[in-house]
């Protein structure tokens, strides 16, 4: 939060406790103003919360630890199907999301583990390309075992996953204040992974100045000092790997059960990169860089989708340029052109810098 | 025993089609260490661009003979490869070239799909029937097994090209100058060699074998379009991997093993487990084979390079 405060441009700097109510305050009342412009835009805010989850998560991985994954929504598959499994009409089981989730972030982890005990000795790109295929064989998999044995419903997908329900409160319900002021779910599901989300910064942010994530930060540095001054860096490359997974997995679980469906298009190889794409363009191993990063490009694609039609068929009279493509072409050149003009990331050094002056001031050495 | 011998055939196909793809991959990292993920995508925009050539001169010469068509569609198809690989060197990679590791492997993503949309664009999202100008009536040599005419010349066109690239990467001073730049650099351009250019003709050169593949691979299945050269790219560095990474001989024995393997693990699998998987999952055999190399034996078949050269 201290992080992303500081990162606002001019107030920011000057009057740092502003800066960070006006974070909570844009926080809490984005859904608010998001329905002036109609439902849709809510529906995107709450994408956008999911997509936060993912990079913070995909950040823990490529930014802390320094591991290109190229397969991570492997495990947010994991955890949507997880879901879907054990809570839905398809097998006829219908568990509680508190039984639902914890396994889920379990099977990941499981996952993320399975996957990193082949690659550790692989170096940057070498790993890139096996989660690549990693990623690819559970979307094969995924598509493909409805035969002979009917487990993942093929290309179809699994639909009417149970929604979220918390202590008997069923968030997919819309709530009836009085007769005209009802609640629509869609902020209940806001508010929700709005607390998801929190909960995981805090999580990460004594993370990062934990014992383990500076044993990340040296080991993505140079393995080879990590390893001379006494770093596990197997263990450590396990555990990016498990937390990492285990993000992807808990919003797996969060994405099936607020869509209410799930099917292998979802968890494309695209999505991959275009979590990683958010990482990257907000700036690689910071968590106020991933969120921005995932904000933006989240809610971008779908800014322009509402944009990019009229536009283009005022001025040119027919639609050259279809949504879909204006948002590959937006991701792609957001990862080349960051990487040659802006390396960092859009929220790089102050952040970095105020970190260290976090440590100083606790007075924690390193 | 024909199905044998029949997925042999196939499995050589397949297999010539990605050792040129994979000594595209194996030049780049060679010289650079770097993976050029667009590799792939050249192969799908050869193709496409073969195919546009083709309509064109369908237009405007109805009566020309197929042979003298497919060599003008290659005559344009790999020239527009070439300078795309010259231009995403150029602007791409090579301003990053002393940058972290990670920033250039993520960029080469970038440039991948990059090219994907824009072929999206230009040529849309279907599938383009392309014309099978070379003749697809099997052959049979050997009673049960079938070839097409369209299959013997990919096996033949990749067997010269590579022979072809094989003299001159050791026979020419251009070749002498590539393996010298993949040696070291610096000492390279201390003996007068332009380290830049050679770099740039080294993406060159795989491009332009990128494009044949892919016109050879469209022509095979019949169909083209703007994601096809994704999947064949990542089994060709699959191949490159399988066969050592950095060498020229690995990369094409292992687009062979691949292709074989490959073709093999559809016939077969749903044998092997009991009809529970059938031939669906062909493509996970290449990230198999990717991760157990890797894993087992990471300087591939013939490979002596180091791969954790940091």
């Amino acid at each position: 939060m201290n992080e992303l405060a500081l990162a606002i441009p001019w107030l920011g700097k000057r009057n740092p406790l502003a800066a960070r109510w006006l974070v909570i305050a844009i926080a809490i009342a984005a859904p608010l103003v998001a329905m002036a412009f109609g439902r849709t835009w809510v529906r995107v805010l709450d994408f956008a919360l999911l997509y936060i989850l993912l990079a913070l998560g995909l950040n823990l991985v490529v930014g802390f630890a320094g591991l290109l994954d190229l397969g991570y929504i492997a495990f947010y598959a994991v955890g949507a199907y997880t879901a879907a499994f054990l809570a839905s009409p398809h097998f006829d089981v219908h568990l509680p999301i508190w039984i639902v989730l914890p396994l889920a972030a379990c099977f990941a982890a499981t996952a993320g583990i399975t996957l990193g005990f082949p690659v550790l000795r692989l170096r940057g790109d070498y790993l890139a390309i096996v989660t690549l295929g990693f990623g690819e064989i559970v979307r094969i998999f995924m598509n493909n075992l409805n035969y002979p044995i009917n487990i993942t419903n093929g290309p179809q997908g699994i639909n009417a996953l149970d929604p979220v329900v918390l202590f008997g409160w069923d968030l997919s319900r819309n709530i009836q204040v009085t007769e005209e002021l009802s609640i629509n779910s869609l902020f209940l599901y806001y508010y929700f992974f709005l607390l998801c989300v929190v909960g995981s910064i805090i999580f990460i942010q004594r993370l990062q100045i934990s014992r383990v994530g500076r044993a990340w930060a040296a080991m993505r540095d140079d393995e080879l000092a990590a390893k001379a001054i006494g770093i596990n860096t197997r263990n450590m490359k396990l555990l990016a790997f498990a937390l990492g997974a285990t993000f992807g997995g808990v919003s797996g679980v969060l994405f099936g059960t607020f869509q209410g469906f799930v099917s292998p298009e979802s968890f494309s190889l695209m999505e991959s990169i275009a979590v990683l794409t958010m990482v990257v363009f907000g700036g690689m191993g910071n968590i106020a860089g991933a969120i921005v990063g995932a904000i933006i490009l989240s809610a971008l694609p779908e800014i322009l989708r509402h944009l990019a039609v009229p536009v283009q068929q005022a001025l040119f009279g027919h639609v050259l340029l279809d949504p879909e493509v204006l948002r590959m072409l937006l991701l792609s050149l957001a990862m080349i052109l960051m990487m040659l003009l802006r390396p960092s990331g859009l929220i790089p050094a102050s952040a970095k810098y105020s970190h260290i002056r976090y440590l100083k001031a606790k007075g924690v050495t390193e | 025993m024909e199905i044998f011998l029949q997925q042999i055939v196939n499995g050589l196909v397949v297999g010539s089609v990605y050792a040129l793809v994979a000594l595209g991959y194996t030049m780049v990292y060679g010289i650079l260490g770097l993976i050029n993920f667009a590799h792939g995508d050249l192969v799908m925009v050869g193709a496409l661009t073969a195919l546009q050539t083709m309509m064109f001169l369908m237009g405007v010469a109805p009566g020309m003979s197929p042979i003298a068509m497919l060599s003008l569609s290659l005559l344009v198809a790999i020239p527009v490869c070439m300078l795309l690989a010259f231009t995403m060197e150029r602007l791409a990679y090579r301003p990053l070239r002393n940058a972290p590791r990670l920033a250039p492997l993520i960029t080469a993503i970038g440039v991948s799909f990059l090219l994907q949309t824009l072929a999206m664009i230009i040529w849309g999202r279907n599938y383009h029937t392309f014309p099978q100008l070379i003749s697809t009536t099997p052959i049979q040599p050997i009673e049960g097994v079938f070839i097409t005419p369209i299959q013997i010349t990919i096996i033949v066109v990749s067997a010269l090209m590579m022979a072809g690239l094989v003299l001159l990467v050791t026979k020419t001073k251009l070749g002498r100058a590539m393996r010298a730049t993949a040696e070291n650099h610096r000492v390279a351009a201390l003996m007068g060699v332009d380290t830049n250019m050679i770099i740039a003709l080294t993406f060159v050169i795989g491009a332009a074998l990128a494009a044949v593949a892919g016109v050879m691979f469209a022509s095979n299945y019949g169909i083209a379009h703007y994601g096809m050269g994704f999947m064949p790219g990542l089994k060709a560095f699959t191949a490159a991997v399988l066969g050592g990474i950095g060498n020229l001989g690995g990369a094409m024995l292992g687009g062979i093993v691949l292709g074989l393997v490959e073709s093999f693990g559809a016939g077969y699998i749903e044998h092997l487990t009991f009809g529970f998987l059938n031939s669906s999952y062909q493509d996970i055999f290449a990230f198999m084979i990717l991760g157990l190399v890797l894993i087992f034996k990471p300087t591939g078949l013939l490979g002596e390079r180091v791969s954790d050269r940091a």
